[in-house]
């Protein structure tokens, strides 16, 4: 290949950063399962220990109560956006007047950070100050919404918060999805006499099944690796039931000195990630060479 | 019977006016071609008739019954669209009996149809694949079959053979006069190709900027165009247009230094546009009808041979003129040559309404 001189600017703008950023990704994730496999403590060094952090960690209440509670928020916050997000989309196709102001507004959250988003839910869900407080003021004095401080709901809250900042993202997609069904089915549905339930259901929907999975496993990597939206609304509490797995392996790495076993933490974290985006990154590897083929 | 009436139809987008008044009356059981140039309002007018679009003004009435507020499953009509249209994620059965599904018809009766109508279209082997794997040809067919399967009183087709090659598209075109003689529902039928509407059409509506041009039969519409529009429009090669003048019983072309003799008594001596088919420009040795051929010269600009006949583009009383001889007459370009000339089918149009006259 002739190397251009005078694009040489435009490759070390994008190579360099790109080269760098995978380098340090690379290296961290293979510096760090090694790590999971010493003894290391405070500091990243020690003795080779195979898999003894693992059983270790997979033995902890600790992360057994932050996996069941990933299988919930994640199972909570994947469907319900999803839903929550079509429900938008699906309202905002009608070709509504003030669409551009309501599809702002849906999308602005997104703009938000987890913490942002956490600190202010953690206010609106306070029984003592947020929306309990308010319908309490309003004269329902026996109005109950405590969950926050509920040992057993308390992850829904953060299902909830989760839905409120990436319901926006997902409607997006999915308007996408629905403004590019060819208007001549719609058309040909319209005379076969489809109400707009069978229209959506049975022509329309299925047409976004490509978009539906990459919206889900869009939502189930950020599900697998959120760890602000916690520390900011719960912070993994009351006690420890609303742990995630990512706060765990900040848990054992800088509360309480355990790199190698944090760094197991983190490994099981990346397998969990892996299991969801390998079949997907195969599905759509299959799926492009069946349309290169056809 | 009336199929279809359609009544001062105004359509407006916007500010742009896409429809201006358009009215047609169609019999039950003819095949009416719609046909015009992109953008005339073809789509929109039989999507006004479908109800999927509504009209900014003006009635609708089909089967006598008016129906500009019913829905258009309610409308006992039935579409076939230029993309098809199928809906990619049904089978081709499934594809056909959606519209059963949609108003409950019982399993049995469906399969029955559905059993009917493949066998009408030679689909029986497709029924169990999805759109994406037909061919063109066979996704033409299946959107047909959803809309035979209807059995409804007016078939409205939207450009069905435009996605198809040439060889097919001249296949389908005579299965589906066919079926058309063999079912017998009205049709109304949209395409900008104007040989499909020659061969398909018991009537043809010519549109042009939103309003129907003319309305008439194939051969009406060919031999006698209502303006300088559909004559200009119809025919490949289209039809010669000159200025001219006609005085007693001659119209004298371009720069007067040929003249025709021409029926055209009561016309006074006045400034006309002559319209001439190139098939009535030919060569010296062909006879048209029983009266001796006018034979005239002209200068030889180009010539085209397709095989089946020569198209000649010469040069008459300073005006260019497209003519079609047989393909053994040996024409050299730039020389002059004689021509024979079918006087029988000479228009004349105003030039200022540019109408018949
Ligand atoms: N939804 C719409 N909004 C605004 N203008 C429209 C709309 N639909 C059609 N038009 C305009 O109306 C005119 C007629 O469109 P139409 O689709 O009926 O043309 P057509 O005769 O079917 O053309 P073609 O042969 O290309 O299909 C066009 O100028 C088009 O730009
Ligand atoms: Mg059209």
């Amino acid at each position: 290949m002739k190397l251009n001189l005078r694009r040489l600017p435009e490759y070390l703008v994008i190579w360099v950063p790109l080269l760098l950023a995978a380098g340090q990704i690379v290296t961290f994730a293979l510096w760090t399962t090694w790590i999971s496999f010493t003894s290391a403590t405070l500091m990243p060094s020690g003795d080779w220990v195979g898999l003894k952090n693992y059983t270790n960690v997979l033995a902890t209440r600790n992360w057994k109560i932050a996996f069941d509670n990933l299988l919930i928020f994640g199972f909570g916050f994947v469907v319900l956006t999803a839903l929550t997000g079509l429900f938008l989309a699906i309202l905002l196709d009608q070709r509504i007047r003030g669409e551009n102001v309501l599809r702002s507004i849906f999308l602005y959250p997104l703009a938000l950070s987890f913490v942002v988003t956490g600190t202010a839910w953690s206010w609106l869900l306070n029984p003592g100050m947020g929306v309990q407080k308010l319908v309490n003021d309003l004269g329902w004095t026996g109005f109950r919404f405590d969950w926050l401080v509920d040992r057993d709901m308390a992850i829904w809250t953060i299902v909830i918060a989760g839905i409120w900042q990436s319901s926006g993202f997902a409607m997006a997609l999915f308007l996408a999805g629905l403004r590019s069904v060819e208007p001549d089915l719609v058309k040909a549905a319209q005379i076969d006499g489809a109400g707009p339930f069978r229209l959506y259901t049975r022509v329309i929907l299925p047409s976004l099944w490509p978009i539906v999975i990459a919206v889900m496993v869009i939502l189930i990597q950020t599900a697998i690796r959120t760890f602000d939206l916690v520390r900011a609304l719960t912070g993994g509490g009351p006690g420890i039931a609303t742990q995630l797995p990512a706060l765990v392996v900040y848990d054992f790495m800088f509360q309480r000195g355990q790199l190698g076993r944090g760094s197991a933490a983190a490994v099981l974290m990346l397998l969990t990630l892996a299991a969801v985006l390998l079949p997907y990154g195969i599905w759509k590897y299959v799926q492009r060479r069946r349309a290169a083929n056809a | 019977m009336s199929a279809l009436m359609i009544r001062d139809l105004h359509k407006r987008f916007g500010s742009v006016d896409v429809l201006k008044g358009v009215n047609l009356d169609i019999e039950s059981g003819e095949f009416i071609v719609l046909v015009g140039p992109s953008g005339c309002g073809k789509s929109t007018l039989l999507n006004i008739v479908a109800g999927l679009e509504k009209p900014s003004g003006g009635t609708i009435e089909i089967g006598g019954r008016m129906v500009n507020d019913v829905a258009p499953s309610d409308r006992d009509i039935a579409m076939v669209f230029q993309s098809y249209a199928l809906y990619p994620s049904m089978t081709v059965r499934q594809n056909i009996t959606f519209g059963m599904e949609c108003r409950n018809v019982p399993r049995a009766a469906r399969d029955k149809a559905v059993e009917h109508v493949s066998k009408l279209l030679q689909i029986e082997p497709l029924l169990n694949r999805k759109p994406s794997q037909l061919s063109g040809g066979q996704r033409q067919r299946v959107a047909m079959g959803r809309a035979l399967v209807r059995d409804p009183l007016l078939f409205l087709f939207d450009e069905p053979l435009s996605n198809l090659d040439a060889k097919l598209r001249v296949e389908m075109r005579a299965e589906i006069k066919q079926l058309h003689a063999r079912i017998g529902t009205t049709i109304v039928y949209v395409t900008h190709d104007q040989v499909e509407a020659m061969t398909m059409a018991t009537r043809i509506a010519v549109m042009h900027h939103g309003e129907v041009q003319q309305f008439a039969d194939p051969e009406t519409i060919y031999n006698r165009p209502a303006n300088l529009f559909v004559a200009r429009f119809m025919g490949a090669p289209p039809m010669n247009t000159l200025p001219a003048r006609v005085d007693g019983g001659r119209v004298m072309l371009g720069d007067g230094s040929v003249a025709l003799p021409i029926d055209a008594v009561g016309l006074g001596a006045r400034d006309v546009v002559l319209g001439i088919r190139p098939e009535c420009i030919a060569e010296p040795g062909r006879r048209f009808g029983d009266a001796a051929p006018l034979i005239i010269k002209a200068r030889v600009e180009m010539i085209e041979p397709t095989g089946a006949e020569t198209i000649v583009t010469l040069r008459l009383a300073g005006e260019k003129m497209i003519g079609r001889v047989a393909p053994d007459v040996r024409l050299a370009v730039g020389a002059e040559a004689e021509f024979a000339i079918d006087v029988r089918k000479l228009c004349l149009f105003d030039p200022k309404t540019e109408r018949l006259i």
